[in-house]
């Protein structure tokens, strides 16, 4: 829909009509104290029996408050909320933290998980947010992002407007004071997700399956423990975040199944990038970046031999996690718990 | 001169912002100058000597910090010019929600803070309304959910807007906000240029000193609350 057709729902069909159709315009009503407006009137006759001065105090006419409510309904109009399509991204080397070149071009596919592992402080955060802003040679690292295998202007990154990159990190937390209905419900909205009902629905299970102990719907989400605020956050990425990329920074400590979460955004056909200390998250990866001092020194795929070990690792990390788990329950740690 | 306006809710974030800002786009030192608008007292004059920045404090007190902003904005305008700055940013704490400091033709940011609540944009008028670029602050500690609903609901408000999270710490995306400033015109002067939005006067009795309660001593225009029977 282009904006005359917005000016003719204004024209047309009573506002009652209107809400049943487009739930969202409750929302501009509201936003312009508009709420007790006539209903079984169209927009534009309504607007004639309402208070000039109201309508003067936020800057507008009577006029000016129906090019608002096209401008408002294109904004939302569900063609304009669309995530761009990101089949391959790629990265071309920049420099290293002593100014040497890094050699590479590497280029990832929807639907796959790298890994980014080095030492600390050898620049794996620098490299998403190489990500994150889409660098072309103007960051710190001078690396260029390609999205689709083209360079993007100036223009075309304000465009993506940061509807391309979710992010996941140990520092986010919930704050708002909603229920997880509550807050499910209102990300589908401002996503403007068709069958959100059943999105949610999908969601939650999806966050349960991910977490330690079980929550509820109608469990507020500040009350949610550190693993099931993660669990939902990453759900809530793979279901009604939309974006194609999504970039973990650090999830090591989580307290959930952390294989099982990035399998579920790699089934969702993320591209999926993972800064990593833990050898179980590096070794789900099908690629793994090796950084150090700033620069990425290789890229390695994950061989026969190393999905063997991530067996063992998976059966460590099985003895590790049962041990956590009798350690809460109050029991003994004895040896016998150290073997598989 | 290129000239760049910020305001935001106090604390929001702007001198934070402004001075990642001023460290990403690279100019020489001494060539970008900020001038604050506060009302009572500030802090910031400290934060900016630290990084070397140029910067005038104006204190507005009694009236409206936007009202104390157009009086003096033209001045600030010479005197960054005299001053050879390639870059002059004003920075503004928008304290009425009813007025804000933007003028047609300077670019114009409003900082906000993401932890303030949701419905927040949907509450504070021209500030955000009229800004070219809504930078969020305080987006780290939130998940990437809440990010997107703040998002909504600043678009809500200002559709034409770009909605740009910057973090006023580490200056992650500080980077592509001064990207956008480049696109900040060229000003001599502000004579005859025009705000975005009025700034009422002192338009009752109690703007004009008045303290004493009671409907004898309200004059001039006075908005009355309904009190409905319940
Ligand atoms: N976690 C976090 N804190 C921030 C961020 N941006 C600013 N802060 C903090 O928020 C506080 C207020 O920041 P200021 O930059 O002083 O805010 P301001 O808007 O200039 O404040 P006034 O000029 O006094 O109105 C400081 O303690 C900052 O360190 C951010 O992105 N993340
Ligand atoms: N190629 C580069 N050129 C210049 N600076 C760089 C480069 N790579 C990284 N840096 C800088 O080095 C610092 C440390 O990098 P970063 O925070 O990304 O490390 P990290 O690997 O994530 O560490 P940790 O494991 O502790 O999280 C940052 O300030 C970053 O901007
Ligand atoms: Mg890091
Ligand atoms: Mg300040
Ligand atoms: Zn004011
Ligand atoms: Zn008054």
């Amino acid at each position: 829909m282009i904006r005359k057709d917005f000016l003719a729902l204004a024209n047309d069909i009573s506002i009652e009509d209107l809400l049943l159709e487009h739930p969202i315009v409750a929302d501009f009503l509201a936003n312009l104290r508009l709420d007790n407006i006539p209903r079984q009137l169209p927009l534009s006759l309504a607007i004639e029996e309402m208070d000039e001065d109201i309508i003067q105090e936020f800057g507008l006419d009577k006029f000016g408050v129906l090019i608002s409510f096209c401008e408002f309904m294109e904004t939302f109009s569900t063609a304009k909320a669309q995530n761009p399509a990101v089949a391959t991204l790629t990265i071309i080397g920049g420099l290293n933290k002593s100014g040497e070149p890094e050699n590479i071009s590497l280029t990832i596919s929807s639907g796959d998980i790298v890994s980014i592992v080095g030492p600390t402080g050898s620049g794996k955060s620098r490299l998403l947010n190489d990500i994150e802003c889409l660098a072309q040679g103007d960051t710190p690292t001078m690396r260029r992002i390609l999205v689709n295998g083209v360079e993007l202007d100036d223009l075309q990154r304000f465009e993506m407007e940061g509807k391309l990159v979710a992010q996941l990190s140990q520092n986010m937390n919930f704050v708002m004071d909603l229920t997880v209905r509550e807050f499910l419900y209102l990300h589908a909205k401002s996503r403007l997700t068709v069958n959100a009902e059943q999105v949610i629905e999908k969601c939650f299970l999806g966050a349960n399956a991910l977490a330690g102990e079980k929550f509820l719907l109608d469990t507020k989400i500040t009350q949610l423990s550190g693993g099931q605020s993660r669990a939902l956050m990453i759900a809530d990425t793979a279901y009604i975040s939309n974006s194609p990329i999504v970039l973990i920074d650090e999830i090591e400590n989580a307290g959930i199944d952390r294989r099982q979460a990035i399998e579920l955004l790699a089934q969702r056909e993320k591209l999926v990038f993972i800064s990593t200390h833990d050898p179980l998250l590096a070794l789900s990866a099908d690629k793994r970046i090796v950084i150090k001092n700033g620069g990425i020194i290789k890229v390695m795929e994950i061989i026969q031999a190393e999905k063997q070990s991530l067996k063992a690792i998976e059966k460590l990390d099985g003895i590790l996690q049962n041990l956590r788990h009798c350690l809460r329950e109050g029991d003994q740690i004895t040896v016998d718990l150290l073997k598989a | 001169m290129k000239l760049i306006t910020i305001a935001g809710p106090p604390s929001s974030g702007k001198t934070s912002v402004i001075l990642k800002l001023i460290e990403c786009m690279g100019l020489p030192i001494g060539s970008v100058g900020v001038v604050k608008f506060d009302c009572l007292t500030s802090f910031d004059n400290l934060r900016y000597r630290e990084a070397n920045i140029p910067i005038q404090t104006g204190f507005s007190g009694k009236i409206c910090p936007d009202h104390y902003f157009v009086s003096n904005i033209d001045d600030a305008v010479q005197w960054g010019i005299r001053s050879g700055f390639q870059m002059l940013i004003t920075e503004s704490a928008g304290l009425c929600n009813r007025c804000s400091p933007y003028i047609n033709g300077v670019f114009s940011v409003c900082v906000i803070d993401s932890l303030s609540g949701t419905n927040t944009p949907r509450k504070i008028g021209p500030l955000l309304k009229l800004a070219d670029i809504v930078a969020v602050t305080k987006a780290d500690i939130i998940s990437q959910a809440e990010r997107e609903v703040f998002a909504f609901s600043i678009k809500q408000v200002n559709s034409h807007a770009r909605v740009v999270f910057v973090n006023g710490i580490t200056g992650q995306g500080s980077f592509i906000l001064a990207k956008y400033l480049q696109q900040a015109r060229d000003i001599q002067t502000l004579r005859d240029m025009k705000l975005r939005f009025t700034t009422p006067a002192a338009v009752c009795s109690y703007c004009t000193g008045e303290t004493r309660i009671g409907e004898s001593h309200q004059m001039g225009m006075m908005k009355k609350m309904e009190f409905k029977k319940l």
